[in-house]
């Protein structure tokens, strides 16, 4: 071992390598200050570990990036915890980058001969920022997507090189496959490259430069970089980590929102936390003046940062750059705690946000269902999700009239009272068993607020139905169980399978002298009186289809009607809609197993 | 990592060519994969200009009678890339019928930094969840502070055989003070 080990550093020289690298003299001994600038390395050789594992799980393109970053996160073992870590390091090395900052600073040890290694940690910082700003768009979805459309805007006010630098920083006219490739390529191999030269720089400057010692511990004697100083790094390294798994545990690995939608409004678009200064920064600079307040502004800040080294030759000018770092510090932190508090008191926000969230949450359920995520990606699979889309549309061009157990679909209470029935439960027993309720029939609930309020159904309710004897109800009750069993609702399956007898003889009921419906209704093959809406496959898929299509076509109101407009054939719904609507108007959507 | 002193070439003056020939000679031969680098990389601003396309959006029915404000997503062919896609959701506008009787179409981006714009619960103002815009319901900024530098951007609207409503759909650069198509 030891003649092949001497073999090897004849050849390599590697022995007086080893040894430059550890046996560092530490002028006054191994301290605990001194572990910031490791705990950044140590930092970023995490990011490049987890990086590179994602990778070789990532697909850069809008139709498999969020499925990709999905199933990283859901399906593939231990992804959510790689994906955390990754995630939560990224922030943790923001703030340990401000602290390793603020102590060169604070130590004065930007001054001379030590001027361009400050340039240096500067250039690394940027850098940094700029792993997270592409990192935040990858997942490619919702949060990334608006924030990172702020983010490319910005860009493209600069005067002059703007518009172009925005088409090469999107890769085109329009956010699409190319943004995530060039992202990409930024994230995961122009940036960190710079990263890499950048840091030997910085180390082999440290190293020429040496430690920069207090005063206090000058006296003291002499120690070593190995092991003293590494154990100490190593412990620091440690508490990293451990934070950033606490984070990673506690938050339950890394967020991941819906799929990015460019025609879906995203009104908790908001940028990772430390960029909240500059979004909170954007909104005090009215109209002309937002290249002043997106860069002319923030170049400034950064251009006297960088003057530092210079700055600090004059007398007092240590302390006026202390003065400016202590300025920015305490802007940055007002700034960022006034945009978190503006949100928390806006209403609209915080419900955007649950939304955001419950939407997110609906996508790993379909994602999860037997179906999976269609080769048409995540985007397509939510659209067709009645369990999510159904509120939105019927919110947009059903509430104007229709409630939906008291609220406007998307839970948002309509400023008229309804004019048209409520329609939450539709085609239950529930909702048949109150609109033949003599005293419900004509509330707003029902028929309250139309014209059928003087319709032949309200007289037959109020009038016929009121003075029903035992063995009418006892039909009737047959009858609303038939025609609600007509719905097939998925909700009321079971209850349907056991009360099949009950069924049979409510269909007999239907057209009996007793209950008569068939007098207005057809039912099955009787069509006595054909002027109200056809009983058979009542609220059924296609019998809501076909209301929603025209409620004027004979089958339905014919001349009835009173004002529902023909979605479809007016073209205002779409076939996918009014089918959308009509699933989750009956309850018929995925639901994972366990709920 | 020896210690020895390195003692430049003798005769600077005949080194001086080879120098030169040497930067020079280098610096061509990695100027090319620079060049095909850069030259592949500048492909985006070679685009061909977007022409606003009629698309058809929905009918007249589906818009308010009330005058308020109603959102529309706009399907149309689009092609990303390498790939192109049918009859695809590629953004939204806000459609309303004017006072005057017509329809008046307003692209849903915020002209400040490309935020989704909201309209208010009360239908009658819309505004940017990011920034705070705020446009009255023609589209034209309503408040002195709001960030946007332009109104929303008005998109043409042409009304087909009674009812089909086409608009001319685009995009516009953010943050500036005229409407210039991206």
């Amino acid at each position: 071992m030891e003649n092949l080990l001497n073999w090897l550093d004849d050849r390599t020289g590697y022995r007086s390598l080893v040894k430059n690298a550890l046996y560092e003299r530490i002028p006054g001994g191994a301290r605990w200050r001194y572990v910031w600038g490791s705990t950044l390395m140590f930092a970023m050789f995490v990011q490049f570990v987890t990086g590179l594992v994602l990778w070789a799980a990532y697909s850069a393109n809008a139709q498999g990036a969020w499925e990709s970053v999905h199933y990283i996160q859901n399906v593939m073992y231990g992804g959510w915890m790689l994906r955390g870590i990754h995630h939560y390091m990224a922030q943790v090395t923001i703030v340990l980058l401000v602290l390793h900052l603020m102590q060169v600073l604070i130590d004065g040890a930007y001054r001379a001969p030590r001027e361009v290694n400050f340039w240096f940690g500067l250039g690394l910082l940027g850098l940094v920022l700029g792993l997270s700003l592409t990192g935040y768009l990858l997942p490619w979805d919702q949060k990334g997507y608006w924030a990172t459309k702020v983010a490319t805007s910005i860009a493209s006010m600069t005067p002059v090189v703007g518009p172009a630098m925005q088409q090469l920083m999107v890769g085109g006219a329009e956010y699409g496959h190319h943004t995530l490739t060039r992202f990409f390529a930024l994230h995961a191999g122009a940036l960190p490259a710079g990263i890499v030269l950048l840091i030997v720089g910085h180390v082999y400057l440290f190293r020429r430069h040496g430690i920069t010692v207090p005063k206090k511990a000058a006296e003291k004697p002499d120690g070593w970089f190995w092991p003293e100083q590494v154990l100490k790094d190593s412990v620091a390294s440690l508490i990293v980590m451990a934070t950033v798994l606490a984070l990673v545990l506690w938050n339950g690995g890394a967020h991941l929102g819906a799929p990015a939608d460019p025609t879906e409004p995203y009104a908790a678009a908001r940028p990772e936390w430390y960029f909240m200064f500059l979004f909170q920064w954007l909104k005090y600079f009215p109209a002309g003046w937002e290249v002043v307040g997106a860069q002319i502004i923030p170049g400034i800040a950064v251009g006297m940062i960088a003057a530092m080294p210079i700055i600090g030759k004059w007398r007092l000018g240590h302390r006026f750059n202390l003065g400016v770092a202590a300025s920015l510090l305490l802007g940055i932190t007002m700034l960022t705690w006034t945009a978190y508090a503006a949100d928390q008191a806006d209403p609209a926000f915080v419900q955007a946000r649950a939304q955001a969230e419950s939407i997110a949450e609906r996508v790993s359920e379909l994602a999860g269902s037997p179906d999976g995520i269609p080769a048409a990606g995540g985007l397509a699979m939510l659209r067709g999700d009645p369990a999510t889309q159904g509120p939105i549309i019927f919110e947009a061009n059903c509430s104007i009239c229709h409630q939906y157990n008291g609220h406007d679909g998307l839970g948002g209470t309509p400023d008229d009272e309804p004019s048209a029935s409520d329609l939450g439960g539709y085609g239950s027993r529930e909702w048949l068993t109150g609109l033949l309720d003599p005293d419900r029939i004509n509330t707003p609930e029902y028929f309250g607020n139309t014209e059928h309020t003087n319709g032949r159904m309200a007289r037959f309710v109020q009038r016929g139905i009121a003075g029903f004897d035992d063995d009418q109800r006892a039909a009737l009750r047959n009858v609303i169980l038939a025609v609600s069993a007509e719905a097939e609702l998925p909700s009321q399956a079971t209850a349907d399978e056991a009360d099949q007898d009950a069924i049979r003889e409510g269909r007999i009921a239907i057209s009996s002298e007793a209950i008569d419906c068939t007098r207005c209704h057809t039912y099955a093959d009787v069509a006595e009186g054909d002027v109200a809406p056809v009983l058979t496959g009542w609220a059924s898929r296609q019998w809501i289809m076909g209301m929603l299509r025209n409620p004027s076509h004979p089958l339905y109101y014919g001349d009835n009607n009173d004002r529902m407009p023909a979605f479809g054939d007016e073209g205002i719904l779409s076939e996918a809609e009014i089918g959308l609507v009509a699933d989750w108007l009956r309850g018929d959507w995925f639901v994972p197993d366990g709920n | 990592m020896s210690d020895e002193k390195i003692e430049p070439p003798a005769e600077p003056r005949r080194s001086f060519l080879t120098s030169m020939s040497a930067i020079v000679l280098g610096a061509v031969a990695s100027i090319v994969p620079v060049a095909a680098g850069v030259t592949v990389l500048l492909d985006p601003l070679r685009k061909k200009e977007t022409a606003s396309a009629q698309v058809f959006v929905t009918r007249l029915s589906a818009v308010p009678e009330d005058g308020s404000p109603k959102k529309f997503t706009v399907e149309m062919d689009r092609v990303d890339a390498w790939a192109t896609y049918s009859n695809t959701p590629v953004g939204a506008v806000y459609l309303r019928r004017t006072e005057s009787g017509d329809v008046a179409a307003l692209n849903v981006v915020c002209p400040h930094a490309g935020c989704f714009v909201g309209l208010a619960e009360d239908k009658a103002r819309f505004g940017c969840p990011c920034h705070n815009s705020s446009f009255d319901l023609d589209g034209v900024v309503n408040d002195p502070s709001s960030p946007s530098p332009r109104d929303m951007d008005s998109l043409a609207v042409d009304v087909r055989n009674g009812d089909e409503i086409w608009v001319a759909f685009q995009n516009f650069l953010p943050g500036r003070h005229d409407k210039t198509p991206v």
